[in-house]
C-alpha cells in the first residue's frame, strides 16, 4: 500500500474556479433576458458569435502554446469574456464585429499576457474599445428598443442585417446618453417629453433601464454568493451618483444628466458588477478595490459629460487598470502583529 | 541626495505612524474582538466524540523519540538492555530549551537508534525503543498534595522534570512558557481549549471527562504566573458539552469561560489572543510582550497530573478518526506508540486507505510510514477514505479572485506571495511579509483554483532560511580564514622567536664552554652578549606579555560568548517562525564566535604549556 504524501491543508472548499465563472456567467443571465426583450434577436446573434469565436481562439492558442486545451477551456474564462464582450457589442452589428473583437480579447488582450490570471486589462473592455475605435460607425449604432420601434426585427431580418444584406439604419435610434449628452439649450424636463425613448420608458431611458436593472439584480447575486466584494461596485456607483448629483443643474439646459439616468443607462451596472469587479485586472485588497471602483466612477462620468464617446465605462475601466498596480502598492492592508500597514516607500527602503 | 532625505523621511513617517498606533494600542482595554479572516471548514468532530476516552492494548515497542519538543533534543539516560520502569526519565534535557523524555512503559530498553518518526519530512531522528513486559510497573513517584507550599522555582522544576511540553501542537517546553519574565507583567493566562481544526476532539473529551483536573491545573499555572487579572478559558461555540463542564468545573474560581464564535483558526495562539483581549502580539515579539501568556488544556491537564501526583508525561489523549477506521474516537495513548498498531486497533481498513494524517487536515501533515511514534503532540491520527479527503484537482492558474486574502487570519494577501514565491522574488517576499505567514491553510481552502499555496510558502520560507544560512557561513567562513591566517602568521613569528632565543642560548652555552676552556679569552665579549640575549628574552617575554592576563581575558570572552549563544538559542525556540530566520542567523554567529574564543582559549592554553615545558 503506498500512502500519499501530500501538503497540508488535506481538504477545500468545494468551490472551483470553473464553478466561480460559470456562477458570473449565470448571474449575467436577467441582464441578457431584458436586452433580448428590449432589443431582440440580435442579442443572441452577438452573444453566439463571441463565445463561438472566443472559445475557438482560446483553443487555438493552447493548441500553439502546447497545454492541455480542455483543461484550460474548462475553466470558462473564456466564456465569461466572451459574454461580457457579446452583451456590450450592438446588436444586429455585422458578424464580424463579434468575431474580431473576441479574437482581440482573448489573444491580444489575454494570452499575450500570458493567459489567465496575467492580463493587465479587462479582455472585454480591450475588444470592446478597440472595436469602437476602430469602427466606430459601427458600434454606435444602437437599435431602438421595441417600444420605441413597435417591435423588433425577426429573424430573417436579423440575419441579413448580420451578414450585411440590409442595412441596420431603419432601426437605429439615438441612446438616451447620446440624447442628453447631445441636447442643446433644451431643458432637461422638455428632452424627456420629447424623445419616445424616455417618454415611454421610466426615468432612465426604456428598455436601458430594464437592462440595467438586470445586471443590478445579477450583481447582487453574486454578492449574495460572496463572489464579489461589495467595494468596487458601492465605489463605483455612489461616486457617479454624486457626481451626477454634482453637474445635474436641476435639469437645466446645462445640465449632465440625472443620477437615475447615470445608474440606470448605459453600461453603468455591468461595469460596476461585472467589469470593475473583475478581480486580475483590478485592485488586490478591499481598500484597492474601493479605490478603483471609485476612480472608473469618476472617469466615467467625466467622460460620459465631456469626452467624446458617448457611453464610457470601457474606457474608465481600462485606464483605472493602469492604476490598479499603483493602487495596489498603497494600499497593502495591515498584517497582524506589524504596527502599521507598508507602503510601497516602505517596500523600496529595505 | 535628495533619495537620502526621501528614505530617511519615509523613515520618520513609519515611526511616527508606529508610535500613534502604539499608544492608540496601550489605551485599549481587554475585550472580547475577533481576528480578521478565517473560514468554516465542516466540523467533523461528530464521529469522534460519540465514546468516551479508550485504552487500547499496549504495543509491543514502544518507540520514544528524544526530540518531541521545541528545542534542544534530549541525551539519553539509560543504556542498551537496561530494564526501565514505567515513567522513569530516560533522557534527560539539553539546555534551558528542552525536554526530558520518560519511559511510557516498563521494560528493556532494546534500542536506540534513528527511527522514522513523525515529521512533514519523513526524517530519521534518535529514539529509545522500549519492549514492554506484562507487568507495567511505575517507578517511585513524587507526589505533593499542597502545591502552594513549594516554591515558585521548585513547581518549575517539577513542570520541567516531568517533561511537560505544550501538547497543542508546537510541543514547547511549559516551564520556559511559566518561567517569570523580568521587565513584561502577565495580566491574563488564557487556556486555549478553542480546538478549531476539524476532526480533533481531543481536547473536547477531555474537557468534557476531566474538567476538574483541568481546572486544577489551570489554578497551578495562575499560581506559577502569580495570579493574572484574567484566567480566560477559550472554548469554540460547537462544543457545548464542555463548555458546560467547563463552566461547572470552574464555578466558584476567579477563572471564566469563554466561548465564542466557531471559526477556523481560532485556536491559534495569536488569533486566540486576539479574540479574548483584542490585542496583537507584536510581529517582533511574544505574547508575554502584551501581558499574555498562553496554554493548551491538555497542558493544564499535564501540569496537574505532574505537580500533584508527580507523574511524567508519559501518555496523552489522542483523536483517532477517518473513515477508513471502524471505530473513530479518542483514546489515551502512552507517547511512543506506533501509528500502526494504534490504526489496528481501530479496525483499519488499509484498502480504503489513501493517506494517514498526523494533525487535522488543515494543518497536519501526511506520513508514508505507519511506523511512526505518537510524540508528546501528536493530537490526532486522521485515516481518511479516497472519498472523504479526494487529492486536489490539478492547480489552474491564480485568477486574482481574492478568496485568499479576505480568509487570511494575519491579513497577508496570498495571491501576490504566491506570484512571487513562484517568481522567487525573494526580497518581494519579505516586503509582503511572508514570514508572518502561520501556514494555517486557510488560503489554500478556499482557493477556487487549487493551488496548493502553502506548498508554495514553506518552500520559499525554507529557501530563503537557507539562503540566509549560507550566506551567514561564507561570510563566517572568510572571516575565519582571514583569522586563521593571523593566526597562523602570530604563532609563526612567535616560533621564530623562539628559534632564536633557543640559538642564541645555545650559543651563550657554547662560549660559555669556550669559556670555560679559556677562561681568559674574550669574558667581556661574552657578558655583552649575554646582555644582549637576556635584553631579547625579556622582549619576547613582554610580546608574549603576562599569559594570565590574557587568559583571563580570553576566559571572560568564552564566558560571554556562551551566554549571548545561551540566550540566542533561548530566544529562537521562544520566536514565531518571522523572526527565527533573524535568530538563527545571529545564533550562528554567536556559535562563531564562541568557537573562536575557544579556539584561541584552547590555543593559549597550549602556548602557555609550552612555556612552561
Ligand atoms: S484564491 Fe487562489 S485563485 Fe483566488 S486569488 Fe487567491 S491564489 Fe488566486
Ligand atoms: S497559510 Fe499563511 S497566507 Fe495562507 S491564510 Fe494562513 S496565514 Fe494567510
Amino acid at each position: 500500500m503506498s500512502l500519499m504524501r501530500v501538503s497540508s491543508p488535506h481538504t477545500r472548499s468545494g468551490l472551483g474556479t470553473s464553478q466561480v465563472m460559470l456562477q458570473v456567467v449565470a448571474a449575467t443571465v436577467p441582464g441578457i433576458l431584458a436586452l433580448v426583450l428590449y432589443f431582440g434577436i440580435g442579442v443572441l446573434i452577438n452573444l453566439a458569435l463571441c463565445i463561438a469565436t472566443a472559445l475557438v481562439s482560446e483553443a487555438a492558442v493552447m493548441k500553439l502554446r502546447r497545454r492541455p486545451v480542455l483543461f484550460y477551456l474548462k475553466d470558462a474564462s473564456a466564456l465569461l469574456t466572451a459574454v461580457l464582450l457579446g452583451v456590450s457589442l450592438p446588436p444586429y452589428c455585422a458578424w464580424w464585429l463579434p468575431v474580431v473583437g473576441s479574437v482581440v480579447a482573448i489573444v491580444l488582450a489575454k494570452q499575450l499576457y500570458g493567459g489567465m490570471g496575467h492580463n493587465v486589462f479587462n479582455p472585454a473592455m480591450v475588444g470592446y474599445v478597440v472595436l469602437l475605435i476602430s469602427f466606430p460607425v459601427d458600434m454606435t449604432r444602437w437599435v431602438g428598443p421595441t417600444d420605441v420601434l413597435h417591435g423588433v426585427a425577426d429573424i430573417d431580418e436579423a440575419f441579413s442585417m448580420v451578414f450585411g444584406h440590409m442595412s441596420v439604419d431603419g432601426f437605429t435610434r439615438a441612446t438616451p446618453l447620446e440624447i442628453v449628452r447631445n441636447h442643446e439649450s433644451t431643458l432637461l424636463a422638455q428632452l424627456y417629453e420629447a424623445e419616445p425613448v424616455f417618454a415611454t420608458g421610466g426615468l432612465a431611458g426604456s428598455g436601458w433601464e430594464m437592462v440595467n436593472f438586470g445586471f443590478l439584480l445579477g450583481g447582487l447575486f453574486l454578492l449574495y454568493r460572496r463572489l464579489i466584494t461589495w467595494h468596487a461596485p458601492v465605489a463605483m456607483l455612489v461616486t457617479l451618483t454624486i457626481l451626477s448629483l454634482v453637474f445635474y443643474d436641476s435639469g437645466s439646459s446645462l445640465s449632465k444628466g440625472s443620477p437615475i439616468l447615470h445608474l440606470f443607462s448605459g453600461a453603468t451596472m455591468l461595469g460596476a458588477f461585472f467589469i470593475v469587479t473583475d478581480p486580475v485586472s483590478g485592485a488586490t485588497s478591499n481598500k484597492g478595490r474601493f479605490i478603483f471602483g471609485a476612480g472608473v466612477g469618476l472617469l466615467t462620468f467625466v467622460i460620459r459629460a465631456w469626452g467624446n464617446y458617448p457611453d464610457a465605462v470601457a474606457f474608465a475601466v481600462l485606464l483605472m487598470n493602469f492604476a490598479a498596480p499603483f493602487i495596489d502598492n498603497y494600499t497593502l492592508p495591515r498584517t497582524y502583529g506589524h504596527k502599521a500597514p507598508r507602503r510601497a516607500t516602505d517596500l523600496e527602503e529595505r | 541626495m535628495s533619495s537620502v532625505t526621501e528614505r530617511s523621511s519615509a523613515k520618520e513617517r513609519r515611526s511616527a505612524r508606529d508610535a500613534r498606533i502604539i499608544a492608540r494600542d496601550a489605551k485599549r482595554k481587554l475585550q472580547p474582538g475577533d481576528f480578521s479572516g478565517g473560514i468554516y471548514p465542516p466540523h467533523n468532530k461528530a464521529q469522534s466524540t460519540a465514546e468516551p476516552i479508550g485504552q487500547i492494548p499496549l504495543a509491543e515497542d514502544l518507540i520514544v523519540p528524544l526530540h518531541q519538543h521545541i528545542g534542544a533534543s534530549a541525551i539519553p539516560l539509560v543504556k542498551l538492555g537496561q530494564r526501565v520502569l514505567k515513567g522513569e526519565k530516560i533522557a534527560e534535557a539539553d539546555g534551558l530549551i528542552s525536554c526530558p523524555v520518560h519511559a511510557p512503559g516498563s521494560g528493556k530498553v532494546i534500542a536506540i537508534e534513528p527511527q522514522p518518526v513523525a515529521h512533514p519530512s519523513g526524517m530519521l531522528a534518535d529514539c529509545i525503543v522500549i519492549r514492554t513486559d506484562v507487568e507495567q510497573r511505575w517507578c517511585t513517584l513524587n507526589p505533593c498534595t499542597d502545591f502552594r507550599s513549594l516554591e515558585t522555582d521548585q513547581l518549575l522544576e517539577k513542570i520541567r522534570d516531568c517533561g511537560i511540553a505544550g501538547l497543542g501542537g508546537a510541543g514547547f517546553p511549559s516551564a520556559v512558557k511559566l518561567a517569570p519574565r523580568g521587565n513584561w507583567s502577565i495580566d491574563t493566562l488564557i487556556i486555549n481549549g478553542s480546538e478549531c481544526e476539524p476532526y480533533i476532539s481531543a481536547d473536547d473529551m477531555l474537557m468534557r471527562e476531566r474538567a476538574e483536573e483541568i481546572v486544577a491545573g489551570v489554578e497551578i499555572l495562575a499560581h506559577l504566573l502569580d495570579e493574572p487579572d484574567n484566567v480566560l478559558i477559550g472554548i469554540e461555540d460547537n462544543k457545548p458539552e464542555a463548555i458546560a463542564t467547563m463552566r461547572k468545573a470552574v464555578h466558584g474560581t476567579r477563572f471564566n469561560v469563554v466561548s465564542f464564535a466557531t471559526k477556523y483558526p481560532s485556536g491559534g495562539e495569536k488569533q486566540l489572543i486576539q479574540i479574548l483581549t483584542k490585542r496583537e502580539v507584536p510581529n517582533s515579539g511574544l505574547p508575554a510582550n502584551v501581558g499574555v501568556v498562553c496554554q493548551n488544556v491538555g497542558t493544564a491537564y499535564a501540569v496537574y497530573r505532574a505537580v500533584v501526583f508527580g507523574e511524567p508525561l508519559v501518555s496523552r489523549v489522542t483523536t483517532v478518526v477517518g473513515e477508513a477506521l471502524q471505530q473513530q474516537r479518542n483514546v489515551e495513548l502512552p507517547i511512543g506508540t506506533p501509528v500502526a498498531h494504534v490504526l489496528d486497533c481501530h479496525g483499519v481498513e488499509r484498502k480504503q486507505l489513501q493517506r494517514v494524517v498526523i494533525g487535522g487536515p488543515m494543518m497536519g501533515y501526511s506520513i508514508d510510514n505507519e511506523s511512526v511514534p505518537v510524540i508528546k503532540t501528536t493530537n490526532c491520527i486522521l485515516a481518511p477514505t479516497w472519498h472523504e479527503l479526494p487529492p486536489a484537482p490539478p492547480a489552474q492558474d491564480c485568477i486574482r479572485c481574492g478568496l485568499c486574502a479576505e480568509v487570511c487570519p494575519v491579513s497577508l494577501l496570498p495571491q501576490q506571495l504566491y506570484w512571487y514565491a513562484r517568481a522567487d522574488e525573494r526580497e518581494k517576499l519579505q516586503a509582503y511579509n511572508l514570514f508572518d505567514c502561520i501556514e494555517c491553510g486557510a488560503c489554500s481552502y478556499v482557493c477556487p483554483s487549487s493551488i496548493p499555496l502553502v506548498q508554495y510558502y514553506r518552500a520559499s520560507k525554507g529557501a530563503i532560511r537557507l539562503a540566509e544560512e549560507e550566506k551567514e557561513k561564507s561570510d563566517r567562513a572568510r572571516e575565519r580564514f582571514e583569522y586563521r591566517k593571523l593566526r597562523l602568521a602570530k604563532a609563526e613569528q612567535a616560533k621564530e622567536v623562539k628559534r632564536q632565543a633557543r640559538k642564541r642560548a645555545a650559543e651563550i652555552a657554547r662560549q660559555q664552554n669556550q669559556q670555560n676552556t679559556a677562561p681568559q679569552n674574550g669574558s667581556a665579549a661574552a657578558e655583552q652578549e649575554r646582555d644582549v640575549v637576556a635584553a631579547a628574552l625579556a622582549r619576547v617575554k613582554a610580546r608574549q606579555a603576562s599569559p594570565e592576563q590574557q587568559l583571563a581575558r580570553l576566559q571572560r570572552t568564552l564566558t560571554s560568548a556562551e551566554h549571548r549563544f545561551e540566550r540566542i538559542q533561548k530566544k529562537l525556540t521562544e520566536a514565531t517562525a518571522s523572526q527565527q530566520a533573524q535568530l538563527r542567523a545571529q545564533l550562528k554567529e554567536a556559535q562563531v564566535k564562541l568557537q573562536e574564543a575557544r579556539d584561541k582559549h584552547k590555543q593559549m592554553k597550549e602556548q602557555q604549556a609550552d612555556e612552561e615545558q
